[in-house]
């Protein structure tokens, strides 16, 4: 089934991600996709996340395809400008990729080839209007394309983020510029993200809320620390550091995040960042394990 | 104002070493406000690059003067550099392109030039536009997001803001800066509107004006 129709059912839909290895075997990123199958809707691919060179998002979307997969292609604004950018979705869409998540993208400086040249010719929600004027049928430049694609497009917004109302203001932007669904930077503080869903839910748009699993009190205050945009409350930090298996206290914690949240949003997209063995484990906890594969 | 910065020393010396006598030439206008090509700047340089070229066991000899604008060519015109083998120019990019066309001698920079900005108080200035031929400052506030902003977005903050600073953690965000100040300004409501990509085809238009006559680029 795929993501538009997981989410048309109406049922809580569940993404996770991948990240293409550095270099050129992919065997690692399949492994993880497989153990995901049939327990997510589908897994978004990273582009060169965190502005570190990796094997490039379009191929390994191509590889989660022929594998049998729902890839979810992330664009970033970084690395490419409006023709390399459109010239790939339509490679994406060509090999049936179907789903695209737009993003601004980290700063090169921040990554692993810091002087190179950042291209931000586009920023998200202009990538929007492009990818918006190519499911029309015509390029950015209004010529007429020769096979139209057909994508479902996302966004990313940041409930969290410090101050929220101009970051409100730009996820109205981006519904505006053709943004159908929305996954959200990691969210902890269930009434935090429920007052953020109220603002969503004036709008015709599907929301996954943001999980990253916590493993441990050292990683969730190196989160709040470093990630902007990030709060795990203080009671999560302290209940972390008395547990005597913190794995198994954040994973009960995302579960009972997912649970408090599951009747205000349409779903969560959880970032597992190099623990995807522990996706099914909080989707179990959390109830959620039957449904999806159903 | 064009803000400057010399080079490192080192630099200098590596490129004026094959030189018996080089005449530095400062500017008066930007970089002399820059604290980087006026009189002292001059006056100060060739005393470190003699001291440091005679630690090396070279012999280059080294005066300077200062001329009011190198980028004008009336300014430079009465520039007297007969007796030098080589210019080493205080003034920006433009500054030592046009000394480097009149002179019948390489020209070498002492400065790099690093962008347009405005003074922040003493001794301190900010980048504030990147002459990008197509000024959105209107629909902005009056704040650049194509310089101010780490990433030139043009539609809003992205998710890296860190408690109203860039996540490049160099500066504060330029996109909360700029709504703050539309609030202030009574209209949020220009944020609402998405601006467009730039045309980026008007930085190979404008690689020059000409207002002078025929063809002139208006
Ligand atoms: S938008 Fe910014 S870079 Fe462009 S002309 Fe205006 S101030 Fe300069
Ligand atoms: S934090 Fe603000 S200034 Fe920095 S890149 Fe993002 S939007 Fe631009």
């Amino acid at each position: 089934m795929s993501l538009r129709d997981a989410f048309e059912s109406g049922r809580f839909v569940v993404t996770s991600e991948v990240g293409p290895p550095k270099g050129t075997d992919v065997a690692e990123m399949l492994e993880t996709a497989e153990l995901l199958r049939g327990r997510v809707d589908a897994l978004n691919v990273t582009d060169n996340q965190a502005a570190v060179m990796r094997l490039c998002t379009l191929a390994a979307c191509v590889h989660l395809v022929n594998a049998g997969h729902e890839p979810v292609y992330q664009v970033t604004c970084r690395d490419r400008n409006r023709l390399a950018i459109q010239s790939d979705i339509l490679g994406a869409a060509s090999f049936g990729i179907a789903n695209v998540l737009a993003l601004t993208g980290d700063h090169v400086v921040v990554g692993d080839h810091p002087e190179a040249k950042a291209v931000f010719d586009l920023e998200s929600v202009q990538l929007l209007e492009v990818i918006e004027t190519l499911t029309k049928g015509t390029d950015f430049a209004g010529k007429e394309l020769h096979g139209t694609p057909e994508l479902y497009v996302g966004a990313v917004v940041t409930p969290d983020a410090v101050p929220v109302k101009p970051q409100l203001a730009k996820f109205e932007k981006k519904i505006e510029a053709g943004a159908r669904y929305f996954q959200t930077q990691a969210v902890y503080d269930p009434e935090s993200f429920k007052s953020f869903m109220e603002l969503a839910r004036h709008f015709d748009v599907k929301v996954l809320a943001g999980i990253v699993v916590l493993r441990s009190a050292r990683m969730a205050s190196f989160m709040n620390r470093n990630i902007p945009g990030i709060t795990v409350p203080d009671a999560l930090i302290a209940e972390l550091e008395a547990s005597e298996d913190p794995t198994r206290t954040g994973i009960e914690i995302a579960a009972r995040f997912i649970n408090d949240v599951r009747d205000v949003c349409d779903g969560v997209h959880i970032m597992a960042v190099g623990a995807e063995h522990l996706v099914p484990e909080v989707l179990e906890a959390a109830g959620l394990a039957q449904e999806v594969s159903a | 104002m064009i803000v400057v910065r010399q080079k490192p020393v080192e630099e200098i010396c590596s490129m004026v070493a094959r030189h018996r006598n080089v005449l530095l030439v400062g500017c008066n206008t930007c970089a002399a406000v820059a604290l980087a090509g006026g009189e002292k700047e001059v006056d100060t340089l060739i005393e470190l690059l003699k001291l440091t070229m005679r630690r090396k066991g070279e012999t280059t000899e080294f005066s300077g003067c200062v001329l009011q604008r190198q980028c004008e060519p009336e300014f430079i015109e009465h520039l007297d550099d007969r007796v030098y083998d080589a210019i080493l120019s205080l003034g920006c990019g433009a500054g030592v392109a046009l000394l480097s066309e009149s002179a019948d001698k390489p020209v070498y920079p002492a400065l790099d030039t690093l962008f347009i900005g405005a003074s922040q108080g003493f001794a301190s200035w900010r980048a504030e536009c990147s002459a990008c031929g197509k000024c959105v400052l209107g629909q902005t506030a009056g704040i650049c997001p194509v310089t101010r902003c780490a990433k030139g977005i043009l539609n809003g903050p992205c998710g890296g803001v860190n408690n109203g600073q860039c996540e490049l953690g160099d500066r504060p965000c330029a996109w909360v800066e700029i709504y703050d100040r539309l609030e202030t300004l009574e209209r949020p409501e220009d944020f609402k509107e998405i601006i467009q990509p730039k045309d980026n085809s008007v930085k190979t238009t404008y690689n020059k004006l000409d207002l002078s006559g025929e063809g002139g680029a208006r």
